[in-house]
């Protein structure tokens, strides 16, 4: 298939296999993580891991959406989808989401009105087509889905559609990172840093990385060889003992991102204090919530919610599958109490989590061992 | 690997639900579980246990199959086909790859109060030309008609009756190491037809279904006999969930080069916008074979002579380990795990 084939070619990535090869320093053990659901995805999906030369690892990161959603903003949404009148909207992957009383998935079949969306504007048009009903979308995602949420609620206010409201659970890359380079117990050696989330915030928020923590960072895309060339740009600047922010994606990401975008989300949602994170605990300033004068689109404002946090099931280890900490098959119910038909952790629900991408690409690897220090 | 056990399924299912969920319709491991945790366990019976296509029955010295099954599809109408032609097809095709001739349907309506008698017709036409076209007539039928809002606008159930054909005998247990594996034509042209005619994607990409009898191609491949190992047709989950429960039933491997899979460009680019894999989208008038690997070429062949078999290849081979797994080759060089499907497939989120 054109503009797509191009970027899977075998050729071209023996050709970059083959050169990583000699780029990788002698002697010495690599680490970099890959910030994106969406790459630990592509890397299994292809293959791209059985390219690598020994000693040189990629360590799964925290940046998928769905996986992040800690246990009891699940329970939020399902209560909220409980209400009446409600006709409770998402996208597919938070439907199987388990909370302490069951997934969305359950709610549905015990009679809430869940409907899956693939937009915050269809669940606006179903709030314009239903106006006896009371419309909510559980808005999750990084700065890549914020936008599309802020521009709803925007539509929403200027066509003063009041039967549509919110469950906003946004959140922002910069801060995790940080929590996990301050983490004592990774050790990581370069950070291949998220293609979709940089179109909307450029590569400027990653110079901490590369300033305050000496770590080369490099934008990637989502295609194979994005992702093998991105590889080789790190170990490159390793090699050569630099630390910079270098962006491969240039086809698609600008080193100031998208300004109307970051605009649309400034307008209408401000950072909360703090916001739960799973597996990474609190974070101060790293969600966001809508600013009080879109109160009227904003369900936690609207409706009671328990807003109880709520720990991981026991035997789930997302937390450290998030941070890098504990690879998938590592875990003590992967693939036996954990599947992606009966998930306990989201890592194994969503097509972006690590866990599912191991568990469906992944399993006739040989397991590797974890790279903490 | 002769010494196969004898007993199909080796996984023991559970069914922990209070409730059903759409889950257990999507054909993945939960409708298994479903399957094999209530229906097999309250119905077992030495017809019904197989779980293949269709029950083998020896009646009168005549070796039959029986099947049925039952369709509900949203929107009625699809390009390529409607419901009408899809419960005929469906059905008539679960008899074909269970390697039998199909004789005569029954068809049982649900219909929902308000459903316009003008759609009706047209869909019941659409069966007549389906089962003219297959050589069968609809022998027996039943209608109902149920309260608005309770019914879907129309389900249909179909059951089938054919004749084995006396050359060939199928099954799991027939699969050896080394045969290849076979698609009939492209794949996942049923499913995405089905997901953009439902309108709110807006996707505007002209994909048919391939709805079709595929009673003819299978017919080809009986001139195989025993080189003809397993036929199935990958509906609901795919050519990888089918090829799961060949794996997972016979305990060998099926290695798929993803460079022979065909599919075509339309579904392969919406797949790719959607975050679907054309691997697991359904088909309604393909075939995937087992056979012997010095017969592979003549069986590509002979799938190649018929107008729906233009586009067939050899996709695959089995192998002997990794047990009960589908690995992928992938174009890019590396390799996969190809697995059963497990919930709907969703299009992703970012």
């Amino acid at each position: 298939m054109k503009y797509v084939d191009e970027f899977r070619s075998g050729e071209l990535a023996r050709a970059l296999a083959a050169d990583l090869a000699e780029t990788m320093p002698p002697g010495r053990e690599l680490a970099l993580m890959e910030v994106c659901g969406g790459h630990t995805h592509a890397i299994y999906k292809h293959g791209i891991d059985e390219l690598l030369p020994p000693g040189l690892e990629l360590v799964h990161g925290p940046g998928c959406p769905v996986c992040v959603i800690p246990v009891g903003r699940v329970d939020d949404a399902v209560s909220l989808a409980l209400e009446p009148n409600v006709i409770f909207t998402t996208f597919g992957d938070m439907m199987r989401v388990p909370g302490s009383k069951g997934s969305l998935l359950d709610a549905r079949s015990r009679g809430a009105d869940v409907r899956m969306v693939y937009s915050p504007l269809d669940a606006l048009e179903l709030a314009r087509a239903n106006p006896e009903r009371e419309v909510i979308f559980f808005a999750i995602g990084f700065e890549t889905t914020a936008p599309s949420t802020a521009v709803t609620i925007l539509q929403a206010q200027a066509e003063g559609i009041e039967n549509f409201s919110v469950f906003c659970n946004h959140v922002t890359i910069g801060p995790p990172l940080k929590a996990i380079l301050d983490a004592p117990e990774l050790r990581l050696d370069g950070l291949i840093a998220p293609g979709h989330v940089s179109t909307v915030i450029g590569s400027h928020p990653y110079d901490f990385i590369a300033a305050d923590y000496g770590r080369p960072v490099v934008v990637a895309g989502f295609e194979p060889l994005d992702i093998l060339q991105s590889v080789l740009m790190l170990v490159r600047q390793l090699a050569e003992g630099r630390a910079e922010v270098e962006n491969q994606y240039t086809r698609v990401v600008r080193e100031q991102g998208n300004p109307r975008a970051l605009a649309a989300i400034e307008q209408t949602m401000e950072l909360r204090d703090s916001f739960e994170w799973r597996g990474l605990g609190s974070i101060p300033k790293s969600g966001l919530r809508l600013r009080d004068e879109f109160a009227q689109w904003d369900a936690e404002q609207r409706y009671e919610v328990p807003g109880i946090s709520v720990p991981d099931h026991k035997a789930c280890q997302c937390g450290q599958v998030l941070r890098g900490l504990v690879k998938p098959w590592e875990c003590k119910v992967f693939g036996t109490a954990c599947t992606p038909e009966r998930p306990i952790g989201t890592c194994m629900v969503s097509s972006e989590g690590a866990c599912a991408a191991y568990y469906h690409y992944g399993r006739n690897r040989p397991k590797r061992g974890t790279v903490t220090a | 690997m002769t010494d196969q056990k004898p007993e199909s399924r080796k996984r023991k299912s559970r069914l922990r639900d209070e409730r059903i969920t759409l889950v257990h319709g999507a054909g993945g491991k939960a409708t298994h579980d479903l399957i094999e945790a209530l229906f097999l366990e309250e119905l077992a019976n030495p017809l019904l246990e197989p779980l293949g296509d269709s029950a083998l029955i020896e009646a009168g010295g005549a070796r039959l199959a029986f099947t049925t099954d039952a369709h509900v599809v949203q929107p009625l109408f699809f390009p390529g086909g409607d419901i009408g032609s899809l419960a005929v097809n469906g059905t008539i095709n679960d008899i074909a790859v269970s390697g039998a001739r199909p004789l005569v349907l029954s068809a049982a309506f649900v219909l929902e109060e308000g459903l316009p008698v003008a759609d009706l017709r047209r869909i019941v036409a659409s069966m007549a030309e389906a089962a003219r076209e297959a050589g069968v007539v609809v022998a027996a039928g039943d209608t109902k008609v149920v309260e608005r809002g309770r019914g879907d606008g129309l389900t249909v159930t179909t059951s089938a009756i054919g004749l084995v054909d006396e050359r060939v005998s199928l099954g799991d247990e027939k699969v050896r190491p080394g045969d290849k594996v076979l698609v009939s034509g492209t794949l996942g042209d049923h499913g995405m037809a089905v997901m953009i005619a439902r309108g709110n994607l807006e996707l505007e990409v002209e994909i048919e279904s391939d709805s079709a009898s595929v009673f003819p191609l299978a017919e080809s491949l009986f001139a195989l006999g025993d080189d003809l190992r397993w036929l199935r047709d990958p509906t609901r989950g795919g050519l990888a969930t089918t090829l799961n429960e060949l794996t997972e039933a016979c305990g060998l491997c099926v290695v798929l080069e993803e460079k022979a899979l065909p599919v075509r460009e339309q579904v392969e680019a919406a797949c790719e916008i959607l975050g679907l894999d054309p691997l697991y989208v359904a088909n309604e008038g393909k075939l995937i074979a087992v056979v012997a690997p010095d017969r592979a070429e003549e069986a590509l062949a002979l799938l190649r002579s018929h107008p729906l078999g233009a586009e067939a290849a050899i996709v695959g081979e089995v192998e002997p380990e990794p047990e009960g797994l589908v690995l992928l080759q992938t174009a890019f060089g590396g390799s996969r795990v190809v697995d059963m499907l497990a919930g709907d497939p969703l299009p992703r989120i970012c």
